[in-house]
C-alpha cells in the first residue's frame, strides 16, 4: 500500500519542508488493482496516489511490473482487477484512443513514413483541431523542444536525441492531463541523458502537466522526480521525495536499491527518550541512535549509513578510539571523492566515501592500514530487523 | 600455394571476359534465340528466312489463343487481388490479436505452402468434385486464390515482424480509432510488402500449369495449358511470338517493382 509507507513515520525524522498541510489533487488514482499474464502475477492489490502537476517518478528493477502500470494507465493493457480514475473520471473501461493522457515510448515510435510535423500534428488532427491551429500548435511544440528546423524530415533523418525530443513534442502537444514516460531517456548516451534529464525537468515545470515517469536508473529518479514510487515484484515498496527514499528508505530493499549502504544489525538494549535508544551493534559495541519510531527493549533493528555519512580516522599512536576498529581493503579515487573498503575485526565490509576538503588535498589510504569507523550521532537510519 | 595479396583464384583480363560471356549466353541465349525467331518469317526456327511480323499477326488473328491468354491475365489479376486482400487481413489478424487458433492458422498456412502442386492439385479435384463444383472458371480462381496465399501472408507477415511494435499503440494513444490505425498507419507502411505480394501472386497464378490443368474445365481454357497443349504437336512459332510478349511484360514489372519499393524512404 503506497499511502501507507509514506506514513508520518518517515516525516518526523526527516527535516523536509515536505509537510504538506493541504491535500494536493490527486490526478491518477489506481485502486486494488490486480494484473495477471497467464498464471503469473504481475501487479496484485496495487494502489497508487499521483498528485496533479507533480514529477512522479517510478523506479525499481527490471521485471517489478513498473512499465505494467504505466501500460495500465495509458490504456494498452486490460484491468484484471481494480479500477484506474485520472482528473475525477474513472476510466478503467475506456480505450487507450479516449483517456487524457499521452505516452512517449522508450523506442520514441516515431511514424517512419510521416515528418516530423506530420508526426507531431498527429494526435491533433485524430481530434479534428482546424488546420489553422494545428498549424500553430506544432510549431509551438517544435519550438519548445527547439526543433522548428527539421519539421520538414523524415525520422530516419534524426539522432537519437532528436528523436526523443519528437516523441516528446508528439505527446505534450495535446495538452494531455498526464505524461506518461517508459524508460524515455535509457537508450541515450550518457551525457545527453543528462541534458535530456534537465530539459525533461524544465519542460514539466513550464507545462505543469503531471508526468509519470518510468526508470530503472536511480540516480535519475532522484533528480528529476518530485516523488519517487520504489517497486519490487509488483508491489509498492516505499513512496515518498527522494530525499525520504534516500535518506529513510523504508525497507532493506529500498535502502539497497536506492545508492550503496552500509547495514548494522543491532538490538536495542534502552530506551533513552526523545526517539533515542541505546542498541547493541554486531554484538560487541554500544551506540546511541536517533530512530523516528518505538522500539520495545530487545526489539532486533537494522542500522544505516550510507557510505558518506561515515568518518574514518586513521589510527597514529594513542587516540581516543571511537567506534568499530578495522582496515582498509581497498580505495578508489574517483576525483570527487576517496572511496574505500574497509574491513572491520569481525569480517564485516563497509563502503566508505569521503569529499576532500581544503585542510588535507592530499589525503589517502595505505591498503592494510589500521582505521577507525565512526559517524556523527544522528546520520544513522534505523528500522525494525527485517527476514 | 603462393601466398599473395590477390585473390586466390585470379583469371586473366581475357579469361575473365570469356568467362562473364558464358555466363550471359547460358543464361540470356535461349532467350535471344526465342526473340528472334519470333521475328523469323520461317515457321522452323533452325533457319532465318528474313524478317516478319507475320507470327505476330497470325497470333493476332489466333482468337483461341488470345481468348486464353486474357482469361489468363483476368483470373491472375482476380486471383492476385483476392489473395492479397485475405492474405493481408490474415497476416493482420495473425500479428495483432490474439484468438484460440492463432498457432494453429500460422502454422497450417505453411502446410499450403509445402505441399507439392501435385497433392494440392489432386486435393483441389477432389473438394470440387465432392462439393459439386463444375471445373471451369470459379474452381480455377478459387484453387489460384489458395495457392497464392501463403505467400502472401509471409510477405505482409515479416513485414509487420519488422515493425516497431509500440507504433500502433503510439497511434492509439494519440487518440486514433481501430480503423484509423489501420488506415493512417498499417497500410502505409504496408504498402511495399501489399505491392510485392500482389506481383508474387499475378505472377504465380499466370504461369501455374499443374494445379490449372486439375481443376479448370473444357469451357475456361488459359494461356499456359493452351500453350502446352500447342506445343505437344510441334513448336508454332505464334508461341514464340506470345512469349515474347509475355517477356516484355515482366521486363516492365520488373522495373516497377523496385520503384514502387523505393516509395516507402
Amino acid at each position: 500500500m503506497c499511502n501507507v509507507t509514506e506514513s508520518k513515520a518517515f516525516e518526523t525524522g526527516v527535516t523536509e519542508t515536505e509537510t504538506t498541510v493541504t491535500q494536493p489533487d490527486t490526478v491518477i488514482q489506481l485502486s486494488g488493482v490486480t494484473k495477471r499474464y497467464q498464471a503469473q502475477e504481475i501487479l496484485s492489490g496495487f494502489n497508487l496516489a499521483v498528485h496533479d502537476g507533480e514529477f512522479f517518478t517510478i523506479l525499481g528493477p527490471s521485471g517489478c511490473g513498473k512499465t505494467t502500470v504505466l501500460r495500465l494507465i495509458a490504456g494498452f493493457e486490460p484491468f484484471d482487477e481494480g479500477s484506474l480514475m485520472v482528473a475525477g473520471q474513472d476510466v478503467t473501461l475506456v480505450p487507450a484512443e479516449r483517456r487524457p493522457v499521452n505516452t512517449v515510448f522508450q523506442s520514441y515510435a516515431l511514424f517512419p513514413h510521416l515528418s516530423v510535423f506530420d508526426n507531431v500534428a498527429f494526435g491533433l488532427k485524430m481530434a479534428k483541431v482546424p488546420k489553422s491551429e494545428i498549424q500553430s500548435r506544432v510549431d509551438e511544440a517544435l519550438a519548445m523542444v527547439q526543433l522548428q528546423e527539421f519539421a520538414a524530415r523524415k525520422p530516419e533523418q534524426l539522432s537519437g536525441g532528436q528523436k526523443q525530443r519528437v516523441a516528446i513534442a508528439r505527446a505534450v502537444v495535446n495538452r494531455p492531463r498526464v505524461l506518461l514516460l517508459d524508460e524515455s531517456l535509457s537508450a541515450l548516451d550518457y551525457k545527453l541523458r543528462l541534458q535530456m534529464q534537465i530539459e525533461l525537468k524544465q519542460l514539466q515545470r513550464k507545462l505543469g502537466i503531471t508526468f509519470i515517469y518510468v526508470t530503472h536508473d536511480q540516480e535519475e529518479a532522484l533528480s528529476m522526480s518530485d516523488r519517487v514510487l520504489v517497486m519490487q515484484d509488483g508491489r509498492a515498496q516505499q513512496v515518498g521525495t527522494p530525499r525520504q527514499i534516500y535518506e529513510s528508505p523504508a525497507n532493506l530493499f529500498v535502502a539497497r536499491f536506492i545508492g550503496e549502504i552500509n547495514v548494522f544489525d543491532g538490538v536495542v538494549q534502552r530506551e533513552l527518550g526523545d526517539f533515542q535508544y541505546q542498541v547493541l551493534l554486531s554484538g560487541r559495541y554500544t551506540r546511541e541512535v536517533r530512530t523516528d519510531r518505538k522500539y520495545q527493549e530487545g526489539d532486533a533493528v537494522h542500522v544505516m549509513l550510507r557510505p558518506e555519512d561515515l568518518r574514518i580516522t586513521s589510527l597514529h599512536g594513542e587516540q581516543k578510539r571511537v567506534g568499530f576498529s578495522g582496515q582498509v581493503l581497498e580505495r578508489n579515487y574517483t576525483g570527487q571523492t576517496l572511496d574505500s573498503l574497509i574491513q572491520l575485526d569481525d569480517g564485516q565490509q563497509l563502503k566508505a566515501s569521503e569529499f576532500f576538503d581544503e585542510d588535507d588535498p592530499d589525503f589517502d589510504y595505505r591498503i592494510n592500514e589500521a582505521v577507525w569507523v565512526d559517524w556523527v550521532h544522528g546520520w544513522e537510519h534505523v528500522i525494525p530487523k527485517q527476514p | 600455394m603462393i601466398p599473395s595479396n590477390k585473390p586466390v583464384l585470379s583469371l586473366g583480363s581475357g579469361l575473365r571476359w570469356l568467362f562473364i560471356a558464358g555466363v550471359m549466353a547460358f543464361l540470356y541465349l535461349p532467350i535471344v534465340v526465342l526473340v528472334v525467331n519470333s521475328f523469323n518469317e520461317s515457321k522452323y526456327g533452325h533457319k532465318w528466312q528474313g524478317f516478319s511480323f507475320k507470327w505476330y499477326e497470325k497470333l493476332w488473328h489466333n482468337d483461341a489463343l488470345l481468348e486464353a491468354f486474357f482469361n489468363s491475365l483476368t483470373v491472375a489479376t482476380l486471383s492476385a487481388t483476392c489473395a492479397t486482400i485475405l492474405g493481408t487481413l490474415m497476416a493482420l489478424a495473425v500479428y495483432r490479436y490474439r484468438f484460440r487458433f492463432r498457432q494453429s492458422a500460422s502454422a497450417l498456412i505453411f502446410v499450403v505452402l509445402m505441399s507439392p502442386d501435385i497433392v494440392l492439385a489432386i486435393t483441389f479435384l477432389i473438394v470440387f468434385m465432392a462439393l459439386g463444383i463444375q471445373l471451369g472458371f470459379w474452381s480455377l480462381l478459387i484453387a489460384h486464390i489458395t495457392f497464392c496465399l501463403p505467400f502472401v501472408v509471409i510477405t505482409v507477415y515479416s513485414q509487420l515482424k519488422g515493425f516497431d511494435g509500440n507504433l500502433l499503440e503510439a497511434a492509439q494513444d494519440l487518440g486514433a480509432k481501430e480503423s484509423q490505425v489501420f488506415r493512417l498507419v498499417i497500410l502505409p507502411l504496408l504498402r511495399p510488402a501489399i505491392a510485392a505480394s500482389w506481383l508474387l501472386s499475378f505472377t504465380l497464378s499466370l504461369d501455374d500449369v499443374i494445379i490449372s490443368s486439375f481443376v479448370t474445365g473444357p469451357g475456361f481454357e488459359i494461356l499456359p495449358i493452351r500453350v502446352f497443349s500447342m506445343v505437344k504437336v510441334g513448336v508454332s512459332p505464334e508461341v514464340n511470338v506470345l512469349a515474347t510478349l509475355l517477356m516484355l511484360i515482366s521486363l516492365v514489372v520488373v522495373i516497377i517493382v523496385p520503384l514502387l519499393l523505393r516509395r516507402k524512404t
